[in-house]
C-alpha cells in the first residue's frame, strides 16, 4: 500500500517535470495548424533560431509585442530566425480580429485547447521562448518589457552567429 | 408488519458512513483548479472589472473619500512616500 502510495507521487512529480521548459531544457514540440490551415510543427524548424510567443486578443502587451516582433522577422527572417507566435484564444473570431487591427508579419499557429502552454508552462501572458538551432530553450520570456527588447535581440544574433 | 410502520423506522446507517460520504463530498472540490493564465480571456473583459466605468470610480471615490474624512484604501498603495 505504501510502495504504491510512493509510486503514485514519484510518477506524478515525473510528469510535472516533464512539464517544464526551463533554460537548458529541450523546447517541448508541436505542430499546430496556421493561418493557412497548414500544420506548423516546431520539428520542421529545427536548425533555425526559433521565437515561440505566446499570446491572445485579450492581451495588452501582446498587443504591444507585435510590432516589435515584426521588425525581429523582418531584420533577422533570412538569417535563420522564425517567430511562431501561438494563440491560445478560446474564439477563433476574436483572434482574427486583433490580426486585423495587429498584422503580424511572422508566422501564427493557433491552439484553442491549451495544450501547447501547458506543456511550456507558461506563467505569464504574453510569454516567450527563445530556442536555438538545436531546439534547446536559451530564453525564456515572462511579459513583454522594453528594456527586454535590446538584451533579446543581442541573444538572437548572437545565435544566429553560432548556428 | 403495516407498510407505514416500515416508512416510520429510521434508516440506521453506520456511524462512519457520514464521514466518508462528507470526505467524497468534499473531494469535489479539491477538482476546482485555477484559470491558467492562458485562460483568462473571460476574466479580462470589461464587464469583469470591479470598476467597469473610471469615470463612475472615481466619482465614487471622490464621495467616498469626502464622508469618510480619508482618502486611499482602494486598490494598491503606492512606493511608500507617504503622500497621496
Amino acid at each position: 500500500m505504501m510502495r504504491r502510495a510512493a509510486l503514485a507521487v514519484a510518477f506524478a512529480l515525473a510528469a510535472n517535470a516533464a512539464f517544464a521548459a526551463g533554460i537548458g531544457d529541450p523546447a517541448p514540440a508541436f505542430a499546430l495548424r496556421d493561418a493557412h490551415g497548414d500544420t506548423l510543427s516546431l520539428e520542421r524548424l529545427r536548425g533555425q533560431v526559433v521565437y515561440v510567443d505566446f499570446w491572445a486578443s485579450w492581451c495588452g502587451p501582446c498587443r504591444r509585442s507585435f510590432p516589435w516582433m515584426n521588425e525581429l522577422q523582418r531584420r533577422y527572417g533570412d538569417r535563420g530566425l522564425t517567430i511562431v507566435a501561438i494563440n491560445v484564444d478560446k474564439n477563433a473570431a476574436d483572434a482574427a480580429r486583433f490580426l486585423e487591427r495587429n498584422p503580424a508579419m511572422f508566422a501564427v499557429a493557433y491552439d484553442q485547447a491549451g495544450v501547447t502552454p501547458l506543456a511550456y508552462s507558461v506563467r505569464d501572458m504574453p510569454s516567450s521562448y527563445l530556442i536555438d538551432s538545436r531546439g534547446k530553450v536559451v530564453e525564456v520570456e515572462h511579459g513583454f518589457h522594453d528594456e527586454r527588447k535590446g538584451p533579446l535581440e543581442q541573444r538572437i544574433q548572437a545565435l544566429l552567429a553560432a548556428r | 408488519m403495516r407498510s407505514s410502520e416500515l416508512l416510520a423506522r429510521p434508516v440506521r446507517l453506520p456511524r462512519h458512513w457520514a464521514g466518508i460520504a462528507m470526505i467524497i463530498l468534499l473531494s469535489g472540490c479539491s477538482t476546482m483548479q485555477p484559470p491558467k493564465p492562458w485562460e483568462k480571456g473571460q476574466l479580462a473583459k470589461p464587464e469583469m472589472q470591479f470598476d467597469a466605468d473610471p469615470t463612475d470610480a472615481r466619482l465614487a471615490d471622490h464621495i467616498y473619500t469626502s464622508k469618510e474624512a480619508g482618502s486611499g484604501g482602494r486598490g494598491v498603495g503606492g512606493g511608500g512616500c507617504g503622500c497621496n
